[in-house]
């Protein structure tokens, strides 16, 4: 059962597991985004390659051809980078205000700045109000 | 190649080379899909992945640094575990997918033959992709429009657009005369084919997500080799945002106008004579909308990140 017939499959797992490794481990806002980016466009391997017929050819229409690969992927899959990019930016656009909020964008550094934002005040209950203050700086 | 790359991202520490790095996993996807017969993804991987996500990373680590400190209590061992846990799960899960490129998988028997066998008749345009992606699915494709246009609204409430009212010293930054010359030979090319891809994605691949992808690259080269002000007073912000929304409504007002023929939402058929002209017409009418919306988009998102950095400098 074991045989080279699924290697698509593994070469998209092993990116996915890539792109979630960079995303728990990296300490920098910037770089966990790009592993974001990474387990994504694994998932459009995943769709393009279960689209992919043996002896088919890309799905626009020539006369004297049958065989052609699914194009529903293609769809899917082109408007979802179309809207990766489009959200990708919008992450980058909260790292631009956290990096002016806190000076940093290190994931441990802005962790310990709410820390003391938190606690700083040990009697203040108002939490909320403390680090929305810490952001607003 | 993918899988090197990916391996150098995950041990590099330098944020530049990472950022390129990503670029050049961009184009080598982009590789793969054509092989994999995707032409149209390929188009728009390359020019989205390699091109304007590169320029936004790098506008935004220009921003805020580029080196990335080692965490102080770092755990290596145990999101690897995780991470060997997760992927071993789903190996174990692909055991009963279709083989690789066999024609008989559950994908292929769906709705996928009647795309392939009927849409060059029932639409009239070869490119099925095209004609699946604006007539078929015109809803999703209304609605990926719909979340680019709702995401370029959330970016510029995040970091707006400052536009920049000095005129720039000609002086310095130093000019660059040999990237500004080639530039200027470069942009009525890109803006052409930028056309070309919009006007013809019924036939070849392409079509308004790509062609607007292309356009907006033409004013990011201008704007980077000239300076911000000249990028901005050729395409003012303003108006930019301005056609950006009329794009969506381009798209929005041709499902109402199939309601007013006597169709259905997006049912094209009712516009013209026939109902092969009438998709047509629909579908040319669309991808102007979406290729609207996407060039000014991208564009409007790259001036705001510019403009940011330029302002804290």
């Amino acid at each position: 059962m074991i045989s080279l017939e699924l290697y698509n499959y593994w070469v998209v797992i092993f990116l996915m597991m890539a792109g979630f490794y960079i995303l728990i481990t990296s300490n920098h806002l910037i770089k966990k985004i790009i592993g974001l980016n990474i387990f994504q466009t694994s998932v459009f391997m995943l769709y393009i390659s279960m689209g992919k017929v043996a002896g088919g050819t890309a799905p626009i229409a020539v006369e004297g051809v049958s065989n052609y690969s699914n194009p529903l992927p293609h769809v899917l899959i082109l408007t979802a980078i179309v809207v990766g990019i489009a959200t990708t930016s919008l992450a980058l656009a909260l790292v631009i205000r956290i990096k002016e909020a806190y000076g940093s964008v290190q994931e441990d550094e802005i962790l310990e700045m709410d820390q003391i934002a938190d606690h700083g005040k040990a009697e203040d209950e108002d939490n909320q109000a403390d680090s929305s203050g810490a952001s607003s700086k | 190649m993918l899988v090197f790359t990916t391996i150098a991202i995950v041990r590099l520490r330098n944020l530049f080379a990472i950022v390129m790095l990503s670029g050049i996993y961009s184009l080598l996807l982009a590789n793969i899909f054509v092989t994999l017969d995707a032409v149209d993804v390929a188009f728009t991987e390359a020019s989205v992945g390699a091109g304007i996500s590169t320029v936004l990373m790098l506008a935004t680590i220009g921003i805020t640094g580029y080196d990335i400190k080692a965490r102080s209590n770092i755990r290596r061992l145990v999101p690897l575990i995780v991470v060997s846990i997760t992927g071993a799960v789903l190996v174990y899960g692909t055991m009963d997918m279709p083989a690789f490129t066999d024609a008989m998988a559950p994908i292929h028997q769906h709705v996928a033959p009647r795309y392939i066998i009927d849409s060059p008749q029932e639409i009239g345009i070869p490119n099925m992709v095209t004609s699946v992606l604006a007539s078929y699915r015109g809803y999703d494709t209304m609605g990926e429009v719909i979340v680019v246009f709702a995401a370029l609204v959330g970016v510029l409430s995040l970091i707006g657009i400052r536009e920049t009212k000095v005129v720039p010293n000609y002086l310095e930054p130093p000019a660059r005369p040999i990237l500004q010359v080639m530039a200027k030979l470069m942009i009525p090319f890109i803006i052409l084919f930028a056309l070309y891809v919009q006007f013809h994605g019924d036939f070849g691949p392409g079509g308004g997500f790509q062609a607007g992808v292309i356009f907006s690259v033409a004013i990011i080269l201008y704007t980077l080799t000239f300076s911000q002000y000249d990028g901005m007073r050729l395409m003012p912000p303003k108006i930019l945002k301005i056609l950006a929304a009329s794009g969506v409504l381009i798209y929005g007002g041709t499902g109402i106008w199939t309601i007013l023929k006597g169709g259905t939402f997006l049912n094209y058929s009712v516009l013209g004579d026939t109902s092969v002209a009438g998709q047509h017409l629909g579908i040319l009418v669309i991808e102007f909308g979406v290729g609207l919306t996407v060039a000014t988009t991208m564009m409007l998102l790259f001036f705001a990140f510019v403009s940011r950095g330029d302002s804290k400098r």
